[in-house]
């Protein structure tokens, strides 16, 4: 059906285009005289002529009639430039791509949307863009006008649209294209949360009934699970993963990084520009040694490598909880301060109580800060990320049912007293 | 076994890989652009379409001021004792003109202005300049058509040299001609302003002087007769020359200077076609 087969993408660095004849005529004349580049802006990066960016390293997939494949990766892993490749926008540098059928790439929504034409022009448009013929368009209008809920505007110009009506319309006419490669972009992520729903349930109708090949790309692992039945995870250009959707995704989670034992703070963790330093926080020991994951109400032990260079009299210590550093959760703050004398190789205890955290792969940052003079918080060194831990909650006295965080968020609260009037 | 893979895309490139039947499979694309264009064009407006009309209409009557009263230009393409109406003769070289120029303009902007479109979705690029110039053919023709209303009226009102000859039968491949020519030199700059930009600067400017170097203004007879050859060269010359020829029935025809033009139109729209089909593939990475 689709037969990607070591394609790899590359793409050149530095300033490419957006040049004019008279700078390239400037740049070899430079160059023949054996000059500086004159059209170098001042405190540019050179790129040498052959520094080059791979953004696919040889990609091999093999997807069959029917499938649903789910590609996830983090930012600049390739993903959207596989989707283009294979949508034909622009062409691979080495590898072939073989495909039997249409593609309908919807890379965009109500791509070639043109504002003076109407609701129903467009659809003609858009329709004949995706690859549709006038026919097939007038057999399917009167479904895509319902799909879309807007049929008292179709005859509008959509300049006049809302953005919500907008997409509604420009979704209608992908999917009802008929076509046996779907390619989606991150698309479902506008639209109000029932038009998403109404689109997921459409695409996994089209998929099971008429046997369509589906490629979703996204960063919402929800819908991910909802529409695909297979997962490939991209990391910088390469399939790391290929396979079951929820193993898939616990790929690209841990790729994030995962519970760990010890973890080392090199320069690249230490990003907080406020940090007036003085003190570095260098290592980090989790003393529980007999799970890797905890439960409510555990207590957490951790023992914490510094260094100092100068004294301070009174640090506190804050303990961020995130998920994935996008959600907060909530802070652990340090009981009293600790006086820290300048010196090497130091450590320190905490024992952070896992009270309120319900199920979740949380992310721990830690910082340290102090008052200075004037009364004012500042952070002397933070660690982003410290650590993850995973907790999942018992079922017990404390909670008697299965905490669902997607609905209910990750802290339980204190409980509701049930007064008898 | 091996499977049938009916599209393979690969890294190489043919250097002559055009998708024309592709092309053609996407014609209800290529009509709906087209319609697209006209009415984003006239959306908005009180004449409408008539604005095909107005413009030409008032260059001409401008032209027929400036050139013809006042700078008192030639209106002959060969010597001889003919009565030409220089409202007519204005016209003629004007809607021409306005064909040629308006096409290749609007085809050199291929890339640029549909390239938020062309960057999320493939469709054979070669649609967008056919439906350019196609909607241009539009206006065109209705322009065609006024400039025989008033042929005709001049026709039985009689008092000219006009007369109907069977040269009439050239307009359609004069029309081809204009086409291939100006739709040629359009995809040439579109492919070369996806890395350089200054060609879309010159376009403008450069068909303005381009303007001058034709005989829409004034007749041939203008031209010293030792530059002729240098002036037939220009391939858009003899297609207006052969253009009054046809409709007034005498004038300039030489067939060698317009068999040298079609040739050079074929080539240009040769290259032209070359060029866009190396472009297409990657241009969204340097655009």
């Amino acid at each position: 059906m689709l037969k990607i087969d070591n394609v790899t993408k590359q793409y050149r660095l530095g300033q490419i285009g957006g040049t004019t004849m008279r700078d390239e005529l400037q740049r070899l004349s430079a160059r023949l005289h054996g000059r500086e580049d004159p059209t170098r802006r001042i405190g540019a990066r050179t790129y040498e002529k052959n520094e080059t960016f791979m953004a696919l390293k040889g990609v091999s997939l093999e997807v069959k009639k029917g499938e649903r494949v789910g590609i996830i990766g983090h930012n600049g892993a390739g993903k959207s430039t596989l989707l283009k490749l294979i949508s034909r926008v622009t062409g691979p540098t080495s590898g072939t791509i073989s495909l039997n059928g249409r593609v309908a790439s919807m890379l965009e929504v109500g791509t070639g949307f043109h504002g003076e034409l109407t609701g129903r022009e467009n659809i003609y448009m858009n329709g004949a863009i995706l690859g549709m013929t006038k026919k097939e368009i007038d057999s399917k209008i009167e479904q895509i006008i319902d799909f879309s809920e807007v049929r008292q505007f179709i005859d509008t110009p959509v300049k006049r649209y809302s953005s919500g009506m907008y997409v509604k319309l420009a979704f209608s006419v992908a999917a009802h294209l008929d076509s046996e490669i779907m390619i989606m972009d991150e698309v479902l992520a506008v639209g109000d949360l029932a038009f998403q729903k109404k689109c997921l349930d459409k695409m996994n109708d089209v998929s099971r009934q008429q046997g369509r090949t589906i490629l979703y790309v996204s960063h919402n692992m929800n819908t991910i699970r909802q529409l695909c039945d297979r997962v490939v995870v991209l990391d910088k250009g390469l399939v790391v993963f290929d396979g079951d959707v929820e193993e898939g995704i616990g790929v690209y989670m841990g790729a994030m990084r995962k519970f760990d034992f010890h973890y080392e703070y090199p320069d690249m963790f230490h990003t907080n520009r406020y940090a007036i330093g003085g003190i570095r926080i260098q290592e980090l020991f989790v003393l529980n040694t007999d799970k890797t994951v905890f439960e409510t109400g555990d207590t957490l032990n951790l023992k914490l490598k510094y260094s100092a260079e100068r004294e301070f009299e009174k640090v506190l210590f804050r303990f961020v909880i995130t998920i994935n550093g996008v959600t907060h959760v909530g802070t652990i703050l340090s009981e009293d301060s600790v006086r820290i004398r300048p010196g090497e190789d130091r450590y320190l205890n905490f024992s952070l109580s896992l009270n309120h955290l319900m199920n979740g792969h949380f992310r721990f940052d830690i910082i340290a800060f102090h008052f200075n003079n004037f009364g004012r918080e500042q952070v002397i060194d933070g660690v982003y990320p410290g650590f993850f831990i995973d907790i999942q909650n018992r079922l017990n006295e404390d909670c008697p049912i299965v905490w669902l965080p997607q609905y209910w968020s990750f802290v339980q609260l204190e409980k509701a007293k049930i007064l008898e009037s | 076994m091996e499977q049938q893979f009916k599209t393979v895309i690969t890294s190489k490139r043919k250097v002559f890989d055009l998708h024309i039947r592709e092309t053609f499979r996407y014609r209800d694309l290529i009509f709906l652009f087209v319609k697209r264009d006209f009415t984003a064009m006239y959306k908005q407006t009180i004449l409408g379409p008539a604005w095909a009309i107005v413009q030409p209409l008032l260059t001409t009557v401008v032209f027929t001021i400036i050139f013809g009263s006042l700078a008192k230009l030639t209106t002959a393409d060969v010597a001889g004792n003919f009565e030409i109406p220089g409202f007519l003769f204005y016209m003629a070289g004007n809607i021409c003109w306005a064909y040629f120029s308006g096409t290749l303009q609007a085809t050199s902007n291929t890339f640029l202005a549909n390239a938020n479109t062309m960057g999320k979705v493939y469709y054979p690029r070669l649609v967008s300049p056919v439906a350019t110039s196609i909607s241009h053919l539009i206006s065109f023709g209705i322009q065609l058509v006024m400039f025989f209303v008033i042929w005709l009226v001049y026709l039985l009102i009689g008092r000219t040299s006009i007369q109907v000859t069977p040269a009439l039968l050239l307009i359609p491949l004069l029309v081809l001609q204009m086409i291939v020519l100006s739709t040629g030199f359009g995809i040439i700059i579109s492919s070369i302003t996806t890395k350089y930009r200054d060609l879309a600067m010159l376009v403008g400017f450069g068909l303005q002087l381009w303007h001058y170097a034709c005989p829409v203004a004034y007749g041939l007879q203008l031209v010293p007769e030792k530059y002729l050859t240098l002036y037939m060269l220009n391939p858009v010359t003899p297609i207006i020359t052969t253009f009054r020829y046809a409709v007034f029935g005498f004038g300039y025809f030489h067939l060698g200077y317009y068999l040298l033009s079609w040739a050079m139109s074929l080539v240009i729209f040769f290259i032209g076609l070359v060029l866009f089909s190396r472009i297409e593939r990657n241009f969204m990475d340097t655009i």
